[in-house]
């Protein structure tokens, strides 16, 4: 099955199916990225529960209710209690919010700076998750909606959460991946809904 | 313990460019010699075992051989579509947006070169995403905006006004996928390391 499609709504053989099938490279890498994140042959330092936990998480931030509903149920069939389905739910309706915000490089573009909040996973959240995976929350939250303010100290709380190099390195691919399918999904949505002109 | 690294006493570019810049890890990348067979044939170009960041990124090589792939077919499979200079647009304006002073760079290279509207490219750099650059640039960069928030707040006046704007499906499809990537680009490179020069 692939992935965007699934996302997206996309029949076989509909404009859109044929639109896509113009790029097949991007197409097939597309989900190739996708089975190499959600379905690895290793998956080395990184768990399953992680992988879709996170995905769950970011699909919130977003507000997607689809890509919720497909990575709720891939966190669901990697055999995670449902606890954990729960408690990253409410997670990502308390750290949702209106993105990209941050700050530049200070100078010149100063004036455009948005100042916005950092993200700390609550207490009760934290209790079920686990410290790991709360940073991972945190971090995911800042490259979701913040990413202008990224600096090693962030990575700095992974590595000190337990994460290693090559982890956050699939961390990061995982999320930033997330935002690639999410958007791409809800464009080709919304191209299908305003229907092909004649 | 791990340690993040902290690159100092290197030019920091403190606004948008077009100029060429190098990019500094806050991890420390595999050395080129110390590369598996299978991390370097995720590099796809051999040559890019030269850059701290695809060495970086070749810690995960299935994912990224498939990014790299990905990437290439949405900006350089020319067999119909969205202008190269216009995908190239889309790619520097979500850029722009998210803060991205290092994808810019070379996507506003990408897209002077292709489009030869060097000015044009500088404006959206200098002003921001609001820069008036004509009607068929605005909605293309206003749809690459509105692809990049988060949420995202790509809707059907968006798809009206680039139809409008003369894009036909495919090229309307290649719009999204090559703002989309930027999502992912700018991440990885906003935060894993640092842009210089």
């Amino acid at each position: 099955m692939d992935a965007i499609n699934a996302l997206a709504g996309i029949a076989v053989g509909s404009a859109l199916d044929h639109a896509r099938a113009r790029r097949p490279t991007a197409k097939d890498q597309a989900q190739a990225s996708y089975d190499a994140l959600f379905h690895p042959a290793d998956p080395g330092g990184v768990t399953m529960h992680e992988r879709f936990a996170v995905a769950l998480f970011v699909a919130g931030l977003h507000g997607d209710v689809v890509a919720m509903r497909f990575y709720g149920d891939g966190l669901t069939r990697s055999g995670a209690p449902s606890a954990l389905a729960a408690a990253t739910g409410m997670a990502a309706d308390t750290a949702a919010g209106q993105g990209p915000y941050g700050s530049f490089p200070a100078g010149l573009l100063s004036r455009e700076d948005a100042p916005g909040p950092a993200y700390r996973v609550p207490a009760t959240e934290r209790a079920v998750t686990g410290p790991r995976l709360a940073a991972a929350f945190e971090h995911a939250h800042m490259l979701v909606l913040h990413p202008r303010d990224a600096a090693p100290e962030h990575l700095q709380a992974l590595l000190d959460a337990g994460w290693s190099t090559p982890d956050i390195v699939t961390l990061s691919q995982l999320v930033a991946f997330l935002t690639f399918q999410i958007r791409v999904a809800a464009g080709l949505r919304t191209l299908a809904l305003v229907g092909a002109h004649a | 313990m791990t340690q993040a690294l902290h690159p100092t006493g290197h030019p920091r570019p403190l606004e948008f460019t077009r100029a060429i810049l190098d990019w500094l890890p806050w991890l420390e990348p595999p050395g080129a010699d110390a590369l598996t067979p299978r991390q370097r044939e995720s590099l796809v170009d051999p040559g890019r075992a030269g850059s701290a960041y695809f060495r970086l990124l070749a810690l995960d090589p299935d994912v990224l051989e498939a990014r790299t792939r990905t990437d290439r077919d949405i900006f350089y499979n020319t067999d119909a579509g969205l202008p190269r200079a216009e995908r190239e647009l889309a790619a520097t304006a979500a850029s722009r947006l998210n803060g991205c002073i290092y994808c810019a760079s070379v996507h506003a290279r990408f897209a002077a070169s292709h489009s030869r509207r060097d000015a044009d490219v500088q404006r959206l750099l200098n002003e921001g995403v609001d820069a008036d650059l004509g009607e068929r640039w605005n909605a293309v960069v206003s749809a690459a905006v509105a692809l990049s928030r988060t949420p995202v707040a790509f809707d059907a006046s968006h798809v009206e006004r680039l139809r409008h704007a003369g894009l036909d499906e495919l090229e309307i499809v290649d719009l999204i996928q090559g703002a989309a990537f930027f999502g992912w680009a700018n991440r990885l490179m906003l935060s894993l390391g640092e842009p210089t020069g």
